[in-house]
């Protein structure tokens, strides 16, 4: 496609613009950088009116740093290349330095939108490594269940809002923002955040969630439903939405096998694949809930699958409030002294902070307890050498973690296989062919999210 | 690491293979317990050595699937390298499966378990790295993780190479997904993929020197405002070994 020049040979611009007599004495100011003037250059080689654009790394529909190099030709996507790395901040180097315990801290902060997704898998890895992956106690593991399936409705939710943002529904995106508000409350009730919470811990969860959590969550759940009905009648038959989103960002299961590409993206060309049912952890084996798939790959798939896991995940948080309620007093971490965190945390009048009944029972019971406490939080506990892989679905895919222990007390290596680094690597597919503005819906249907990307 | 730190006697699950360096195991010895090395001891706790020694070869029957699978791989591989030529060891260490591949055989390994349908470990999961300084000639390790949907099994394919010539042939070939994962694992340890599509660096600026992730990366200190003084790097800190 080429600009429209009308017949009288003037150019279609709303301004003549400068010719090059004019030019002289005005600076000029060209962006030179290394990858830059050697894509002009091979532009100038080619001789061929070529029009990349550098979209990003601070552009809004890029959720985050994201940058995008795409190659024009009129509206027509020709080339797309994603650039990564903006956001990197070292964080499983940083780990190697600081104890097993500390890394749920790091980890956290790798995929903002899923927090509780990297703690949980680092924590399984930390006590596969430890070979008490079946001493932790079955509560812990429910409550891991309902924070997981919490945080996979508050980013499904960030998906469906900022995905209908980009295509300019603001109400969309008030309306998703406002049902993860109701999810982020019930979060900030059980682990005192909204985000990084810093609530699985190797061995268990830092606390026992609130005692009338689950009334709490029951009426937030209510909720989340009320807002996914309004956001199924903005959304679900929106004739803009469809012509967006149908038959545009095309990924066949072939593809997605042949990228490592995992999540609802795979699912939504019809292979039921999730970690939950095929590698399960954390009891989800006795969970019942079903594994959406769509048949068509294309954008609109891609919500569908999210918007119908949603709802699953909605079954799944309530069954996980039966289990608490069956539950209700047993332990929450494993009853290894050498491993189990002693901390206990309460609210009180200045705040979140040490439990005083707790901290009363350690210093004034006993002296062993008191040394133990402080040897476990200061030195840690050892993890016997060796390596495990361990993968979860997150929200966004498989997630893997690879921990290699030393004997020490801090992991040796500690590598997570974020889900949204390995599908950018879908960009060129699902892009390219396209058109530019359809670039857009395709990369929010990746569902990056470039904290994890980057780590 | 002095003279002295060397390994005295072969540690336990150390492989001698005829040919080639030791199937060393081997990641660290450790002196001492707290503190900084070097100065006085009082505690008495400074004379401690550690060997630090990672889960050794495994001895068949190694149980479940594993034999199976092991069986048909070394059925394919006859056909071409050999088992025991691209095969070095089968490490099966708290349920998983690790197949230690020789560097030049990996490509043929990788198609076998793709492509055999008894095998068919079709999804990649990626490739990582991790650095081993003290197993020598076998410095770098590059671990990927394979994933057969069909049979819902899962194993590690490892593959180890000399610091001084880390060349590892690239696996692209076979699962493309691995472009970034190597493209990540070059950029972090300097292991070079031979074959990669185009291997440059990812995550770190282009004209970044050296390899963070590897443990002989220099950290740098935080100077301390005021004082003239500067707080040590993570790895000289006072710390728990």
């Amino acid at each position: 496609m080429s600009t429209p020049t009308p017949p009288d040979g003037t150019p279609a611009h709303s301004t003549t613009g400068l010719h090059d007599d004019d030019m002289v004495g005005i600076p000029i100011y060209e962006s030179v950088g290394d990858d830059w003037s050697d894509i002009a250059a091979e532009a100038a080689r080619l001789g061929e009116e070529r029009i990349v654009v550098n979209m990003g790394p601070q552009h809004p529909s890029t959720h985050g740093v994201l940058r995008l190099m795409l190659e024009i030709d009129g509206e027509t996507v020709t080339e797309a290349r994603a650039g990564i790395g903006y956001l990197h901040s070292g964080i499983e180097k940083t780990m190697e330095y600081r104890t097993w315990a500390q890394g749920v801290t790091l980890c956290t902060r790798m995929d903002y939108l899923g927090p509780l997704f990297q703690e949980s898998a680092y924590c399984l890895a930390v006590e596969k490594l430890l070979d008490v992956a079946d001493d932790v106690p079955e509560r812990a593991s429910v409550i891991r269940v309902l924070v997981m399936e919490l945080n996979r409705i508050s980013s499904h939710l960030v998906f469906l809002g900022t995905g209908g943002n980009e295509m300019g529904a603001t109400t969309v995106m008030m309306l998703a923002f406002e049902a993860r508000e109701d999810v982020l409350k019930v979060l900030e009730a059980i682990t005192g955040l909204r985000m990084n919470h810093g609530y699985v811990r190797p061995g268990g969860v830092a606390q026992d969630v609130p005692a009338d959590i689950v009334t709490y969550v029951r009426s937030k759940v209510a909720n989340v439903r009320k807002y996914m009905r309004g956001l199924e009648d903005l959304m679900l038959e929106n004739p803009i939405l469809k012509l967006r989103m149908k038959e545009t960002g095309y990924l066949s299961m072939a593809a997605c096998m042949a990228l490592g590409v995992t999540g609802p993206l795979l699912r939504a060309t019809g292979l039921p694949y999730d970690v939950r049912k095929t590698e399960p952890y954390c009891g989800y084996e006795t969970y019942d809930f079903d594994i959406p798939t769509a048949t068509e790959g294309d954008n609109y798939a891609r919500m569908m699958v999210r918007i119908e896991e949603l709802y699953q995940s909605l079954l799944l948080v309530e069954q996980a409030c039966d289990r608490l309620e069956a539950t209700v007093g047993a332990p929450v971490m494993i009853e290894d002294k050498k491993i189990g965190w002693p901390a206990q945390m309460s609210v009180g009048p200045d705040g979140q902070g040490q439990s005083p009944e707790n901290v009363k029972r350690i210093l004034g019971t006993s002296m062993e307890g008191l040394v133990h406490h402080f040897k476990l939080v200061t030195e840690g506990f050892r993890v016997p050498p060796g390596q495990v892989w361990q993968t979860i679905e997150h929200a966004r895919g498989t997630m893997g973690v690879h921990v290699v222990s030393d004997g020490g007390t801090k992991p040796y290596r500690a590598h997570f296989r974020d889900p949204s680094f390995n599908n950018l690597q879908a960009t060129a597919v699902i892009c390219e062919g396209g058109q530019v503005a359809d670039v857009v819906v395709s990369v929010a249907s990746i569902d990056p999210v470039l904290g994890g990307v980057d780590r | 690491m002095s003279e002295e730190n060397s390994i005295q006697t072969p540690p336990r699950g150390t492989v001698v293979k005829a040919d080639g360096p030791p199937l060393l195991e081997v990641v660290d010895v450790r002196h001492g317990m707290f503190g900084p090395a070097g100065s006085g001891d009082t505690s008495g706790y400074g004379g401690l050595v550690t060997t630090v020694v990672l889960p050794g070869p495994s001895q068949r029957p190694y149980g479940g699937w594993f034999d199976e699978v092991v069986d048909v791989l070394a059925e394919v591989l006859d056909e071409g390298p050999g088992y025991d030529a691209a095969v070095e060891a089968v490490v099966i260490d708290r349920g998983e499966l690790t197949l230690h591949v020789v560097a030049e055989h990996l490509v043929t390994v990788c198609q076998a378990l793709r492509d055999d349908p008894d095998l068919r470990f079709e999804l990649s999961l990626g490739v990582s790295g991790v650095h081993y300084p003290l197993d020598e000639h076998r410095e770098l390790h590059s671990v990927m993780h394979l994933v057969s949907v069909t049979h819902g099994r899962r194993l590690r394919v490892e593959v180890s190479v000399d610091d001084a010539d880390p060349h590892i042939p690239s696996t692209t070939s076979v699962y493309p997904t691995n472009d970034w994962h190597e493209r990540e694992t070059f950029d972090f340890f300097g292991i070079v993929f031979d074959g990669h599509p185009g291997l440059s660096r990812i995550l770190m600026p282009d004209d970044w020197a050296g390899h963070p992730q590897r443990k002989d990366y220099p950290l740098s200190g935080i100077p301390v405002e005021f004082k003239g003084a500067t707080v040590p790097p993570a790895d000289e800190r006072r710390a728990y070994r």
